[in-house]
């Protein structure tokens, strides 16, 4: 990750208080797996969802098929979409409640350009894909230009386009069939063996691939770290944070859009009464994965992870015939579990 | 700094101005009252195309016994405080009477105790108060009717056909709301199966039932939890929705599995995009209710409260004036009586 350099220093702060936990060794284990969590906060994450999978494989022998892998793939797709964007925000040490409502109200938008307007599928497509970009960059200006907490700013979009979505669409489903096909496109699968995979799991898992590359080995990547580690110290080591927070929420409105074209395709239809909890239940992902909420520590690949633990999780409840009450329970305790990791890991640097 | 002080000089101009309109409209408002008697709608939000149509059938009505109507909504479902607030305003307004659609049955009840107290006629729609008698009447679908005539249906249909039924339940939510109980037991008691406690649903031990999941009554949960479902049981045929949109979801997830033709779903709602739905073979059967009538009626039972002191009377054998539940499917089974999707897109609403 990009704080992977830092890891040999804190270690090396660490070991100097080691000799007061010594004396124990089962406190020496616990700092061992805390230093090694520091130092790739993915592996706690990895380890539950790895957990879960072999626990829910071994209650019902349906889950652990290729068909049922896929299709957990597909249900998290949306969702791992949107909490991509909120990541890149989460890294800054900010929060996007607006994900969500970006995400539909995109995706009202670009059905409704081909519907009411009459416009081929591309240039809706892209389009729609403006829109949730000038959504993001409306937070993004919001926070960077009049200083405004993202909790706040993102509070106030969200309701702002839940209402448009709602006026835009007069509640009013459009249905696929009457849209061009390269709308419900991201629906479409492809068969590998019993797997099967749809073009909208692909492009996740590709913007996924890119934003891995980008965040661990550009220097934008860096900045995003280090303006979300300490805002004041980057703005003095000459790092423009203004821009790149304002690239950050920019980026993730686009990523939301594109969460909403994806979410056409799954559903058939572009329906704006979905998506209320996706706002949440993207930064559950995030959280699950990871990613600490005071921002500058986690990464992509936690929230992938992050997203999957939620539908294994969902699926495998249901499988085992679990009430749908304690699924809630149970993911609710996850993120708590995530949290409490998540602080016993920061305090290795102390 | 400078960001504040931009705010500030921005700012007092706008307050101004708001404060202009607000102080005009509220004059406005005073000098067009009147003297038309003043009849309420306060509905669960404003977005739902069921409210849309309310909404539509009150201000049709109103305008045709000469009453202004003034319309409320909640925020989003469950929005207790907001119809609090629609109340307290209708009542400093002198209204005659109101409808009114509960978010929460139990947590306005005090708020209708008030209203009745300076002489209000209060009439629930669709949603009935608890206890029911907090409010003069109550008018709605008979939705155990409602989920009766679908579950009736789906039983000839099987027993026509010879085949064992292996049934998904997709309900609302966890909350085991009346509206979800009641269309839940209703089906399965149209369908002979033995419900258990007729006010819970899932405690059923039938093993035709392969299970319940929740879709909170849209698309994307409807689809996840019949992906879900089919995972759990393979061998389902006939589908239970809660809604339209959930049937929609469910619809697609069957589609991917391959299993759209020999599977059906049944619903209950009416709206035009079901009936469409039913139409083109989607979803096998559908049971209308009729929004549009409901508040018709309900206006109408104000204003001849307002002229001489009437109060409406509950539909014979029932505790509240039922404005009919109407099966509609173009499979007609011998014994259930129904419509055929041409008469319900007539009919249809939203």
């Amino acid at each position: 990750m990009g704080q992977a350099e830092l890891l040999g220093l804190t270690m090396a702060t660490a070991t100097d208080h080691t000799p007061d936990f010594d004396v124990n060794r089962h406190d020496s284990l616990g700092l061992r797996v805390q230093h090694v969590l520091h130092g790739n906060p993915v592996l706690g994450p990895l380890a539950v969802l790895i957990v879960a999978v072999i626990a829910f494989s071994l209650v019902n022998t349906r889950f652990f098929s290729a068909a049922n892998l896929s299709l957990v793939l597909a249900q998290v797709t949306v969702i791992a979409t949107l909490a991509l964007g909120q990541t890149l925000v989460i890294l800054t040490a900010g929060i996007d409640l607006a994900a969500g409502a970006i995400a539909v109200f995109s995706s009202v938008l670009m059905a409704s350009f081909c519907t009411d307007l009459g416009m081929p599928g591309i240039p809706a497509l892209l389009l729609g894909f403006a829109c949730g970009t000038a959504m993001g960059a409306l937070n993004g200006a919001l926070v960077t230009r009049l200083k405004l907490p993202p909790f706040i700013v993102t509070l106030g979009t969200l309701t702002i386009f839940f209402s448009l979505n709602s006026v835009v669409s007069k509640s009013e489903t459009v249905r696929g069939s009457d849209m061009p096909s390269i709308m419900t496109w991201t629906g479409t699968t492809i068969p590998i063996g019993g797997f099967r995979l749809t073009y909208g799991s692909i492009i996740m898992l590709a913007l996924f691939g890119y934003f891995f590359y980008a965040l661990r080995s550009t220097a934008w990547g860096k900045h995003v770290y280090a303006t979300g580690d300490d805002i004041e110290a980057a703005r003095l080591a000459g790092i423009r944070t203004n821009r790149v927070l304002f690239s950050v929420y920019t980026l993730a409105g686009l990523l939301y859009a594109i969460g909403g074209w994806i979410l056409i395709g799954r559903l058939a239809s572009a329906s704006p009464n979905v998506g209320v909890d996706y706002n949440l239940d993207s930064i559950t992902a995030v959280v699950l994965g990871g990613t600490s909420l005071f921002g500058g520590r986690g990464g992509v690949l936690g929230t992938l992870i992050g997203a999957l633990i939620v539908g294994v999780f969902r699926n495998g409840l249901q499988l085992a015939g679990v009430e749908v009450v304690w699924q809630g329970f149970a993911i609710g305790l996850l993120v708590l579990v995530a949290v409490s990791l998540d602080q016993w890991i920061r305090k290795v640097k102390t | 700094m400078r960001g504040s002080l931009l705010i500030k000089r921005r700012l007092t101009p706008a307050l101004a101005a708001v404060t202009l309109v607000l102080g005009t409209a509220a004059c406005g408002g005073g000098g067009s009252g009147g003297g038309d008697d003043i009849v309420g709608l306060i509905t669960k939000t404003d977005t739902n195309p069921f409210f849309v149509k309310m909404k539509e059938g009150a201000q049709q009505a109103a305008t045709q016994q000469g009453v202004e109507l003034q319309s409320f909504a909640g925020k989003q479902d469950g929005d207790n405080e907001a119809q609090v607030q629609a109340i307290e305003n209708l009542m400093s307004s002198g209204a005659k009477g109101f409808l009114i659609t509960p978010n929460d049955s139990k947590a306005i009840v005090p708020s209708i105790d008030k209203a009745r107290q300076q002489g209000m006629l209060v009439i629930a729609l669709d949603t009935p108060t608890d206890p029911a008698d907090a409010v003069d009447a109550t008018f709605a679908t008979d939705n155990y009717q409602a989920g009766k005539l679908i579950g009736q249906w789906a039983k000839a249909k099987f027993d026509a056909e010879g085949k064992q039924a292996k049934i998904a339940m997709l309900d609302l939510n966890a909350n085991q709301v009346s509206v979800d109980v009641k269309r839940d037991q209703g089906f399965l008691d149209g369908f002979g199966i033995p419900v258990g406690d007729p006010n819970r649903i899932g405690d059923e031990s039938d093993p035709r039932i392969v299970g319940h999941d929740v879709t909170d009554g849209a698309e994307d949960g409807g689809r996840t939890a019949m992906e879900n479902l089919l995972q759990k049981d393979p061998s389902i045929n006939l589908v239970y929705t809660i809604n339209e949109p959930a049937a929609a979801g469910a619809y697609q997830a069957l589609k991917a599995a391959g299993r759209d033709k020999d599977v059906t779903i049944v619903s209950v709602d009416g709206g035009c995009p079901g009936v469409d739905n039913v139409a083109k073979g989607i979803i096998g059967a559908t049971s209308m209710q009729f929004p549009l009538k409901m508040a018709a009626l309900g206006v109408e039972a104000v204003t001849a409260y307002a002229k001489d002191g009437t109060k409406p009377t509950a539909t014979e054998g029932k505790d509240f004036v039922d404005t009919g539940a109407q099966l509609i499917t173009d499979d007609p089974q011998t014994g259930v009586e129904a419509k055929d999707s041409a008469w319900g897109k007539q009919n249809c609403w939203g």
